[in-house]
């Protein structure tokens, strides 16, 4: 795991190792001014020499705050490049996130839920970074700290030393144990925190559905019993971690009224030799070896709580995308003819059931070809393998006479172009959202588009016509323009396939007519794909699929299939029921 | 203990400008914690005090040790003349330690005991107070923000109680204590001490709010980042199918950088006021020493509140100025605790005022008194009676003090309602419909139109501007709120399912139905058939809304939800519109069983849904433009048979 985030380090590996650098110079400036503090308070001493030595005072005095200087720099130094090192790993493992999921394939983007996606990038990541600059300031600075400072004792209170030695290794135990006992309690309770925040989402979410039903006190009572629960595994952890404080008081206490009374001993045996600036300052260290203990169990914690996040992210780092484009890919697709050859489909290995089963289907380049099929008869499934977006199971499929692995993903996107049904358009400008079918599209080549989509005339209808800008998701358009928006988009990339799945289900059936009529006058040699609820988008194909259970039910055209298959029969008679030469408007579920 | 503590900044940014707020929101935290554990919080507050100022004084038996340990020096006495006295002053200030050591303890568990039950207490103020909210409330604030109450200003009130107020306070009491500590054994150096104080709090306030400034901008960009992301992960797919994934790249590394600049500046600043509070400290003490030794080589008289009683001596000797020095770092120590923990106050306060703005949002008012009661029906006469008759009534009080009651069936008249969600934008216009028992009304028209504001009036998640509402004869304000929407069951287009099995989900039409009742139910509403092929079936968990689920089965098992309410009038706004046609065929059938012999409104996109209605209403702009049935409306040839043929548009 730990390399995997390393590799994210770049090009801040300078300012993470001159951190740590920093941070050991300023635990020996620290280490070394109490020291020298002593000096001074022995300089005042009268008992050390005849008078207080004023020369003295001036010069340790002089010293120190050079070293404080000298401390003030390197604590600034360290915090600046902890700064730097913690924010840029943070860029770095975001970028390298987000980039990863640019190449995912449609199955490791439905492997990870795009919450789960999100919080990974961000919540994630910003835990992780708080752990880095844990890690290369806090979690140096501790231990040196405790040596440094370890060290001084001895060279200052000579024996006296050893009380710390002996201190440290109870101290540490204690805090380990703590902290221990404590990591699977918060473990457990944030996992239940995080339920509980969920259920207050689901509550807002869900709050007409509370309110029709009337269940606001039966809510009430289940957010009672899940806070209380909360409440008291919380409470449980949080119990234990205050021990910490006390624990670290006693042994300070202790250390404290043990020098303090064995360095009078020995001031007094010593008739003076050892001094009480020393022993003064030999308090000072015992604060500083105690402290830093204290630090590092809660570094400890820290860096604990976060490895969660850091799998999390790890995760991503190291999916392999499913679908790359193969060496020595062919990079120009022929013509819009497409071969299902025995295809079978199922979305992973475990699945019981195949999505597609036996898929024999061959399409002719400029082909019109409707699928018709209900909920659940993979129909969508189908026209995804086109694009390579999933790969076949079992068989080949293949456009312009090739089998799609063969080509490169870039180039055999662009020529099979998918509006999908959960379609999206992004916030910019309705130009910025249609130049992605083609980057280098001139404005005319916009408006030829959007006409042939039946789009151009309510653009032309907002007051910013075409630099209207598209709130996220698109919520500023009706369903049925934000569908004709997206047809526009994909028809900009000149492509040889043209799949729209579901696409037309909230545009009115005239102007649903209207597209169909522009695609073949205008785009004769494209083959087009159209999967749709309702009949009258797949009437006047050449020929229609009728999908069933991941099967091809039947293949035929409008008078063919009405009257001899059942289930375009049925369809076809609930949306024209009573009067048979009336179409049904409607049907789509983004209003 | 906080799981992402680079929140905090979030609410730095809600900082309310007025000083005086902000005390007034203190102060009315601190009144919960107290009502909350009213004993155990003045106790754990008596504890802290003490504790404190115990905490203060080992500087003071250094200095008498230490002063006893000179005068056998200079006495030339040994350990064995003067141990006793310092054994004397050791077994005090271990004693003091005794009493330190448990109160800190007891305090400390206090704290977490405290803490966490006050947490629990707001957290269960603001879900109470939110589900007494009107819907209104939540049209107007976005789920994320409502969401931020529980989890980022919880998160800054529980630092404030549990860290940053008691160490604020605890490092005030240790401050003044030594304060006055100092004051005792000199007026000068104290003063001097003073002088720095003030250098410090100056610094803090420079590099503290330089890093607050940029944990704000830290924030925001977070934000913008967040947002990013997420807009690009819902289109993911479309990236990939529209190979923009290098433009994608291109656009994120911009948004990315600003963070890193943002975030690189703010911990920068953060970073680095802790050596420096920490180092100003090491000059004032050499500064102090400096001073000091000088005055004792000057035999410089001292004067301060000790000299005045005559404990302290009144020239400047060694084992006063070494004390001295010792209080001064002590000091300093306290002081720079103080300037830390009051950035983290500010965020704490401005967290609190988030969770108390939650807390004393308006509830919804509900000024009704008829309620629902049930019923026995003899000879025409309407008795209530305590068990469940299966027939309901109203309980219509009169202020003469007389009781009527009236059969609940299901008639619903609006007379000429106006509405508007916004001052001078009327949503619906002279608007009057006449539902009879047992009839369907279908509502048709473009988004926006004002059909589901109708059904918003008729359960009063909204109260209409003019006009009436009559309810089996009762005008709907004059109904309990909770009685009304009982007896209506509502089936929405975004459905909303809750965590637990398909059986729980169905049940919460109506708590007490057996499972029997909610397979009946789902047998009704044409969800059996599916429920059964999940792979647990009933007892199929669900989570995240279903996630599990197609939305057209989300929809049905709403509807199997709402049909076991088993309510006299029913709700069904797009309640199909995610079935496929060919479901929606085979569900129809469920659906008709359903509808009978209710009074139903329905909404939908799909007019196949919509023809066999009694009425179907068209709307346009908040006007009923058309009503009547199918046919008659395709006779007509207006409006309803422009969208039947086809020729317009459903937005």
């Amino acid at each position: 795991m730990i390399k995997v985030l390393a590799k994210s380090v770049r090009e801040y590996k300078a300012a993470s190792i001159l951190s740590p650098f920093f941070v050991a110079l300023e635990v020996v400036m620290e280490c070394l001014i109490p020291f020298i503090i002593s000096k001074l308070v022995n300089s005042i001493d009268v008992a050390a020499g005849a008078t207080v030595k004023m020369s003295e005072i001036w010069m340790y005095g002089g010293i120190l705050i050079a070293m404080a200087f000298a401390s003030l720099l390197f604590g600034a130094l360290a915090g600046a490049f902890c700064a730097k090192a913690s924010a840029g790993f943070a860029k770095n493992l975001r970028k390298d996130l987000y980039y990863k999921v640019q190449d995912f394939s449609f199955e490791n983007i439905d492997k990870f839920s795009t919450p789960s996606l999100v919080t990974r990038m961000t919540t994630d990541v910003t835990n992780v970074q708080f752990a880095y600059m844990m890690l290369i300031r806090m979690a140096v600075r501790s231990p040196l700290m405790m040596v440094f400072s370890l060290v001084m004792t001895f060279v200052m209170g000579g024996s006296l030393g050893w009380i710390f030695v002996a201190v440290i290794p109870p101290l540490a135990l204690l805090l380990f144990l703590i902290a221990k006992k404590a990591m699977p309690l918060f473990h457990r309770v944030f996992k239940k925190y995080d339920n509980l925040n969920e259920s207050i989402q689901e509550n807002i979410r869900g709050m007409r559905v509370v309110k029709s039903f009337v269940r606001e006190d039966y809510e009430k009572q289940k957010f009672d019993r899940a806070a209380t629960d909360v409440q008291m595994d919380f409470t449980k952890a949080e119990r234990i971690l205050a021990w910490n404080h006390p624990i670290m008081q006693f042994f300070f206490y202790g250390v404290l009224s043990t020098v303090l009374f064995l360095g009078s001993y020995f001031i007094l045996r010593s008739n003076g030799a050892t001094s009480v600036g020393e022993v003064s300052q030999l308090i000072v260290y015992g604060m500083q070896i105690l402290m830093s203990l204290m630090m590092l169990s809660f570094v400890f914690v820290m860096l604990i709580m976060s490895v969660e996040s850091a799998r999390r992210i790890c995760e991503i780092l190291a999916e392999e995308s499913t679908i790359t484009s193969p060496e020595n890919a062919v990079t120009e697709v022929e013509n819009g003819d497409i071969d299902f050859n025995d295809v079978s489909f199922k979305y992973s290995a475990a699945a019981e059931r195949y999505a597609l089963e036996d898929v024999d289907l061959h399409i002719k380049s400029g082909e019109t070809i409707g699928i018709i099929g209900g909920t659940g008869s993979s129909k969508t499934t189908l026209v995804n393998l086109i694009s390579r977006l999933y790969d076949a199971t079992d068989g080949a499929v293949c456009v312009g006479g090739r089998d799609v692995k063969d080509y490169d993903l870039t180039a055999l996107r662009n020529s099979v172009a998918v509006v999908l049904q959960k379609n999206e358009l992004f916030s910019g400008t309705i130009k910025e959202n249609l130049r992605w079918g083609d980057a280098n599209a001139t404005d005319e080549e916009l408006v030829e588009a959007c006409k042939l989509a039946q789009a151009d005339e309510f653009i032309q209808g907002f007051p910013n016509g075409y630099d209207t800008f598209i709130e996220q998701g698109g919520t500023n358009v009706s369903g049925g323009q934000k569908q004709r928006l997206c047809i526009a988009r994909a028809l900009l990339k000149k492509p040889k396939v043209l799949i729209l799945d579901d696409s037309t289900s909230a545009v009115d059936t005239q102007t649903d007519a209207l597209i169909r009529k522009a695609f073949r006058e205008y785009i004769p040699q494209t083959t087009k794909i159209i999967i749709a609820q309702r009949t009258s988008s797949v009437e006047d194909a050449d020929r229609i699929v009728i999908m069933d259970n991941g099967k091809i039910n039947a293949i035929g055209t409008h008078k063919q299939l009405l009257g001899t298959n059942s289930i375009y029969t049925e369809v076809y008679t609930t949306q024209n029921k009573k009067s048979n030469d009336d179409m049904i408007s409607g049907g789509g579920d983004n209003e | 203990m906080s799981r992402s503590p680079m929140r905090g900044g979030k609410a730095m940014s809600g900082r309310p400008p007025k000083r005086k707020m902000e005390k007034g929101i203190m102060g009315r935290t601190i009144k919960a914690v107290f009502k909350c554990y009213p004993k155990m919080m003045t106790f754990a507050l008596i504890c802290l005090i003490i504790n404190a100022v115990i905490s203060s004084i080992p500087s003071i038996f250094m200095e008498r040790v230490f002063s006893v340990v000179e005068k056998a020096l200079k006495a030339n006495g040994g350990w064995a003349e003067y141990g006793a006295e310092i054994t004397w002053n050791m077994l005090t200030l271990i004693g003091l330690y005794v009493v330190s050591l448990i109160l800190g303890a007891i305090n400390n568990q206090l704290m977490a005991i405290i803490t966490q039950g006050v947490l629990k207490k707001m957290r269960g103020r603001m879900f109470d107070g939110m589900q007494n909210l009107p819907i209104k409330y939540f049209d107007a604030n976005s789920n994320g923000d409502i969401m931020s109450y529980y989890t980022n200003d919880i998160d800054s009130l529980r630092q404030m109680i549990s860290q940053s107020l008691p160490q604020l306070l605890n490092s005030t009491i240790m401050v003044l204590t030594l304060f006055f500590i100092m004051l005792w054994y000199s007026l000068w150096l104290t003063l001097i001490v003073l002088g720095g104080v003030f250098f410090v709090l100056l610094v803090t306030k420079i590099v503290g709010g330089g890093a607050g400034k940029y944990f704000v901008g830290q924030q925001r960009a977070m934000g913008k980042t967040e947002g990013f992301i997420e807009e690009m992960m819902n289109g993911q797919k479309v990236v990939k199918v529209f190979c923009h994934e290098e433009a994608a790249k291109a656009d994120f590394d911009k948004v990315n950088e600003h963070l890193y600049d943002q975030s690189n500046r703010a911990n920068r600043y953060a970073n680095m006021l802790m050596p420096i509070l920490g180092n100003i400290g090491h000059v004032l003490y050499v500064i102090i020493a400096l001073i000091g030794g000088a005055f004792i080589i000057g035999s410089v008289s001292n004067t301060s509140i000790g000299t005045a009683a005559g404990s302290v001596s009144i020239v400047f000797n060694i084992a006063l100025v070494v004390a001295f020095l010792q209080m001064t770092r002590q000091f300093c120590n306290n002081i720079n605790q103080v300037s830390n923990q009051v950035n983290s106050v500010v965020m704490g306060v401005a967290g609190a005022k988030r969770v108390f703005d939650l807390i004393d949002q308006q509830p919804e008012a509900d000024d009704g008194y008829v309620t629902l009661v049930n019923a026995r029906e003899v000879d025409g006469v309407i008795t209530e009676c305590e068990e469940r008759t299966d027939v309901w009534a109203w309980k219509h009080p009169h202020g003469d003090g007389t009781v009527t009651y009236t059969k609940l069936c299901g008639d619903v008249v609006l007379d000429e309602v106006d509405f508007e969600y916004e001052q001078g934008k009327p949503v619906l216009q002279d608007v009057s419909i006449y539902a009879k028992p047992g009839q369907k009304v279908a509502f048709v028209g473009a988004t926006g139109a004002g059909k589901t504001t109708i059904t918003n009036l008729i359960n009063r998640f909204y109260d209409i501007a003019d006009g009436k509402i009559r309810y089996d004869g009762i005008n709907i304000n004059k109904i309990k709120k909770a009685d009304l929407r009982r007896s209506l069951g509502i089936v929405l287009q975004d459905t909303n399912l809750f965590t637990g099995t398909v059986m729980d989900n169905i049940r919460y039409g109506k708590l007490d139905a057996t499972d029997e009742d909610c397979i009946a139910a789902a047998k009704l509403a044409g969800a059996d058939d599916f429920i059964r092929r999940l792979p647990d079936g009933y007892n199929t968990m669900l989570t995240s809304n279903g996630a599990n689920l197609s939305q057209g089965q989300r929809q049905l098992v709403s509807i199997a939800r709402a049909a076991v309410a088993d309510p006299p009038v029913m709700i069904l706004d797009e309640a199909t519109s995610s079935i496929d046609t060919r479901t929606e065929a085979i569900v129809s059938r469920g659906m008709d069983a359903l509808m009978h012999g209710r009074t139903v409104f329905v909404i939908a996109h799909r007019l196949s849904t919509v023809k066999n209605s009694d009425v179907i209403i068209v709307l346009d702009h908040g006007r009923i433009i058309e009503r009547g049935s199918h046919e008659k409306l395709i006779e007509q040839k207006g409006q309803y048979y422009k969208l039947y043929t086809g020729a317009f548009e459903l937005e």
